[in-house]
This record gives C-alpha cells, sequence and structure tokens, in this order.
C-alpha cells in the first residue's frame, strides 16, 4: 500500500517536471512543425542562470531568501526570451520552407553550438543550489515524507499547462494560433501575421523550456550534458501524447512518470528501460500518439 | 570474371594505396583510419536510408549491437576468432532488424527519426543498467585470433586495420552496384513520391524493410571493427548522440557517391583528433557551424564540390 501511494506521489511529482519539459517543444512543434532538438539546450541554459543568479543572490545580496524564487522565473524568462528571439531571428526564420525533417538536422547544428556556448560561458565545474530547494521545508503524506519543493512544482506544473490550452483554446490570439496550424497560407491570405506569430511562438516555447530548467536547478546539480539528456526523455512524453497537442503532453508525461516511477519502486534495473518502451509501445499502435490527428497522405 | 566500373577501380585503387601507407604511416594514424573506415561503415547505413529519404537518428542501435556481440562473444561464449566475432555481430544485428524492420517500416520523416532513435536509447537503458555488461563503463574486449594466428601487440592493429581496408573496400563496391541497380534506383523514386511508386507495382514498405536490413549489417560491421581496434565497448555507442555523429557524417559527404561517406569519415576524423587539442571546448560548437554551413551551402555535401567540378569540365 505504501510502496503504491510512493509511487502515485513520485509519479505525479516525476510527471509535472516531464510536462514542464515538454510543453514548449510541443507548443513549437504544434504551430511551426519544427521538431526543436535543440529544446534541451534552453532548459539548460535555464538552469544555468537561475541557479548562477540564486547562487549569487545567497552568497552575497541580503534579501528575503523567499525573493530567490523570483529571481529563478527572472532568469529564465530573460535567458529564453533572449536567446530564442536571437535564434528565430538569426537563423530559423530564413530555413522554415524546408522540410521538416531537415528542420530537425538545423536544430540538431543548433544544440551542438549552444552546448559548447553554456559550457564557454558558465564551465564545466557543477553549479549546486540547493537552497530554495530546502527552504520549503518537507512534508509528512501518510507515512512517506516529500520534498516540498517537488510539490510545488506539481501546481507550477498544472498552471502552465492550463496557461497553454486557455490561451490556445480561449482567447483570440489562440483562435489566430489555430488558424495558422490548421492551413498556413489561408492564414496569411487572411491576414494573420504568420512571421510575427511564429517568432512569438519559438520565444514561448524556448522560454517554456528554460522556466523548466530554472525551476529544476535547485534539485539537481547543475552541469553539461543535462540538455542531451532531458531531450530524449522530452521527445518520449511529446511523441507518446501526440506532437503538437497540449493534452496530449500532459497525459504523456503521467504515463511515463508514473510508469517510471513504478520501475524505480518496483524493478529498478528497467527504469530507463520502460520511458522508452512505453514510447515504443505507443507509436507501435497510434504512429502519430495518443492525441495526435491522422495526416492524409498527398500525392 | 567480375568487371569492375570507373567508381570501382578507383576505390580498389584508394584501397590498395591505404594499405601500402600502413607500412609508413606512424601507428596513431592507423589507428584513427581504422577507425574512421569503421565509423564510415556505419554512416553508410544512415546514408542508404537518406537516399529513400529516412534519417535515423538511431543508427547506433546497430553499431552497439555489432561492437557489444563482439565483446560478449570473447566474454561469455568463448569465441576468439575475428571472423566469427563480426560474423556473430552482422548476423544479431540483421536479427533484431529483422523483427524492428517490421515495425519502423511504417514510419517516415520525424516518425522514423525519433523512433529509431527511441529504439537506440531503449538499448542505452538496458546496457547501462547491465551490471554484467560493465555498466556505463563497459568492458574490454578479448584479444582475437584470426583463423587461428595471433599476431602480438603493434601487429594486431596492423592486421585489423589492413581488414577494415579491405572489409571497407568490398562493402564499398557491393553499395557501388547497389546504388546503381534498378532497387537502388527506386529508393530515390521512393523519397521523390512513395505512393508513385505503389502505382508502379512496386512495395515501398518492402524495399525499405530490405534497406533497413542491409543498414543494419554494414553497421554492425563498422561496430565490430570499431571494437576491435580499441579493445573495448561501452554503452555510449548506443546513446542518441553518437547517432547524431553518423547523421553528421552522412550530410558532410553527401549521398550521391559511394565514396562521399569514407571522405567525410576520415575527414572529421582527422580535424577532430586536432580540434580536440586546440578548442576542446568548443569542438561541438565547431561542428555545429559546419553543418548549418553545409545545410546551407552544400545540400548535397562535399562530394557536390567534386560532382560539380566534373560537370563543369565535361
Amino acid at each position: 500500500m505504501t510502496t503504491l501511494y510512493a509511487i502515485l506521489i513520485d509519479g505525479m511529482i516525476y510527471a509535472s517536471w516531464l510536462f514542464m519539459v515538454a510543453a514548449g517543444l510541443t507548443v513549437i512543434y504544434g504551430v511551426m512543425r519544427i521538431l526543436n532538438m535543440a529544446h534541451g539546450s534552453f532548459y539548460s541554459i535555464g538552469a544555468y542562470t537561475g541557479a548562477s543568479l540564486v547562487g549569487w543572490y545567497f552568497s552575497g545580496a541580503q534579501g528575503a531568501p523567499y525573493w530567490s524564487y523570483a529571481l529563478l522565473l527572472g532568469a529564465a524568462l530573460v535567458s529564453g526570451v533572449v536567446v530564442g528571439l536571437l535564434i528565430e531571428q538569426g537563423l530559423l526564420q530564413f530555413m522554415y520552407k524546408r522540410d521538416e525533417i531537415l528542420m530537425v538536422i538545423v536544430t540538431y547544428a543548433l544544440l551542438l553550438i549552444l552546448e559548447d556556448a553554456t559550457k564557454l560561458i558558465f564551465g564545466v565545474d557543477p553549479y549546486f543550489t540547493f537552497q530554495p530547494y530546502s527552504l520549503l521545508g518537507r512534508s509528512e503524506i501518510g507515512e512517506l515524507t516529500f520534498a516540498n519543493y517537488d510539490l510545488a512544482l506539481i501546481a507550477v506544473a498544472a498552471v502552465i499547462g492550463a496557461a497553454c490550452w486557455l490561451t490556445l483554446n480561449r482567447t483570440h490570439t489562440g483562435k489566430v494560433l489555430r488558424a495558422v496550424i490548421q492551413d498556413r497560407e489561408i492564414a496569411i491570405a487572411m491576414g494573420v501575421n504568420v512571421k510575427l506569430m511564429f517568432a512569438a511562438t519559438f520565444v514561448v516555447g524556448t522560454t517554456l523550456g528554460a522556466i523548466a530548467g530554472a525551476l529544476t536547478a535547485p534539485a539537481i546539480s547543475v552541469s553539461p550534458g543535462i540538455g542531451v539528456e532531458v531531450i530524449v526523455l522530452a521527445f518520449a512524453v511529446v511523441v507518446v501524447g501526440g506532437l503538437g497537442s497540449i493534452e496530449g503532453a500532459i497525459v504523456g508525461a503521467l504515463l511515463v512518470g508514473i510508469t517510471r516511477a513504478a520501475a524505480v519502486h518496483l524493478a529498478p534495473q528497467i527504469e530507463l528501460f520502460v520511458i522508452y518502451g512505453v514510447m515504443a509501445l505507443v507509436l507501435a499502435v497510434r504512429p502519430q500518439g495518443l492525441f495526435g490527428r491522422d495526416l492524409a497522405r498527398k500525392i | 570474371m567480375l568487371k569492375l566500373d570507373k567508381t570501382e577501380i578507383w576505390l580498389v585503387v584508394s584501397a590498395l594505396v591505404l594499405l601500402a601507407s600502413a607500412f609508413l604511416l606512424p601507428n596513431w594514424l592507423t589507428f584513427i583510419l581504422t577507425l574512421a573506415l569503421a565509423k564510415a561503415l556505419v554512416v553508410q547505413g544512415v546514408v542508404i536510408q537518406m537516399r529513400a529519404g529516412l534519417v535515423s537518428f538511431g543508427q547506433g542501435l546497430f553499431f552497439c549491437i555489432g561492437g557489444y556481440s563482439v565483446g560478449m562473444g570473447g566474454a561469455f561464449l568463448n569465441i576468439h576468432d575475428a571472423f566469427v566475432l563480426v560474423a556473430l555481430g552482422v548476423a544479431a544485428s540483421v536479427g533484431v532488424a529483422a523483427i524492428l524492420g517490421l515495425l519502423m517500416t511504417r514510419y517516415r520523416d520525424i516518425f522514423f527519426a525519433m523512433l529509431s532513435l527511441a529504439l537506440s536509447m531503449i538499448l542505452y537503458g538496458l546496457i547501462v543498467k547491465n551490471q554484467a555488461l560493465g555498466s556505463t563503463d563497459g568492458f574490454n574486449v578479448h584479444d582475437v585470433s584470426f583463423l587461428g594466428w595471433m599476431p602480438a601487440g603493434e601487429d594486431q592493429k596492423l592486421v585489423i586495420f589492413v581488414l577494415t581496408v579491405i572489409v571497407a573496400g568490398g562493402i564499398a563496391i557491393a553499395l557501388n552496384r547497389y546504388m546503381k541497380s534498378g532497387l537502388g534506383g527506386v529508393n530515390e523514386a521512393i523519397k521523390e513520391n512513395e505512393i508513385r511508386v505503389e502505382f508502379l507495382g512496386l512495395s515501398p514498405r518492402w524495399i525499405l524493410y530490405a534497406n533497413y536490413l542491409f543498414a543494419a549489417g554494414i553497421s554492425a560491421v563498422g561496430g565490430a571493427f570499431t571494437a576491435l581496434a580499441t579493445g573495448h565497448v561501452d554503452p555510449e555507442m548506443a546513446f542518441w548522440t553518437t547517432s547524431g555523429e553518423f547523421v553528421f557524417i552522412a550530410l558532410l559527404g553527401g549521398t550521391s557517391h559511394v565514396a562521399a561517406p569514407f571522405i567525410a569519415a576520415v575527414l572529421f576524423a582527422l580535424v577532430r583528433t586536432y580540434a580536440l587539442e586546440l578548442a576542446p571546448h568548443s569542438w561541438q560548437m565547431i561542428l555545429g557551424f559546419v553543418l548549418l554551413a553545409i545545410i546551407v551551402f552544400l545540400p548535397k555535401g562535399l562530394w557536390s564540390l567534386v560532382a560539380g567540378k566534373r560537370r563543369a569540365a565535361a
């Protein structure tokens, strides 16, 4: 019983983390049809800026420790928007007419560049910023204790999910975006500024990635390579749910998160295997993912 | 009598030059060349699928199976003959591909790329958690013999180099024939428009299936020789960034000629050897910019420089 309990809560925590990581990826693919291999790099940029800012705050400044959360978010917002905008305006906007598969390779090149750029800027030594994590303390649920920070992440993930869904389905901008998703050309003909929409979407997507990184930073040691590990997990989640679907990313994250938590508690040796196993299984049955749309074949 | 066309004569001549140079070049250089040629074989596997429009971001799967078969054959099955070990790798790899291919041939574009990536990451996940296989450290490959002959120390490396050159040359000739055959030509038709190929009465799915098995076999040969040459295997072989490197080399060379992956792989290895010394932390960044430059300026790879000149001269 306790194990079941632990699986559920650990699964929820892991799922909310997965969702935060995957949300930006699915938003970008949904609107722009770009599978962003460099998404993990935005995660690591967010983690690095967040970790170094918070580290500086606790070592020098004499403010209330709770401000460190605002710093984390602020770091993510600024770094995500700046780097995202730079890349969209400087490179991607010239590539929109290329094949989907070629864009995968373009963003792969971006990943290589950004990985080394973060190494050059932040060095190769790990950053530790546990303060925001331990500040919230722990709480007992039943017989088990959990870090409150982890539980708070569930709430943050829920807010991000709700915000994405509401923007897309309940606002004017969302309606325009859905028009772009349906048919880019017709949307242009109707006077939609698709270039602007693309730039905005890309920046929102990269910022979501950076936020995920910054909020994860206090819980891990921020070191080179975290982005590369994260990207395949995000792929797994997004592909399970259906590329480009917010609802899909939520369900995918829950499915992968809880399955992994179950594996960790019941059969730790298959932990990594299980994540990609779920992905392969879903793809085998429903290639377009659980929430993906079927596409007609073009002649 | 085997008749060779112009490309094949060039391939044989280059192989002979490489073999002769083995006695002149320093050991470290032949070692790098061995690894580059082995890697080029894996890249050939990526290239033949790319010619049909499929980008495999998981060719490391078969690279890894080839390598681990050599290691495990020596460690657990007590097989010490290099030829048997390589054959074992190919058999294991093609066997796995025969099953996975049934699934993979249903996917195109990014779905093929993602699923191939996921499959190689599954293998990675399995190996990393397996203590008997050395977990993340991998394990050492036993010394091997060649049809009963067991050369000592440095000679062994030289023998492996010679073998790699001969095998790579043989595979290159086979690939050249395949590319020029009807089946090879259909691959490009599939890339252009799969449905029309279907209407012509061919089954794209089975052609892609054959391609997939073929690619798996060649990649396993590359993995097996890498394991023999380095004397070590580790799960990194199946990690997705390894597969990314294969895609990189494939694009660097281009897909229009059988020699292109070899040239690209050797170039890649040489540049990396120096770049890692000069700029250890910006080596990937250089790669990234080169990749972007190729996509923008040389979409058909470095080979288009050679091919373009020839056409201009004609």
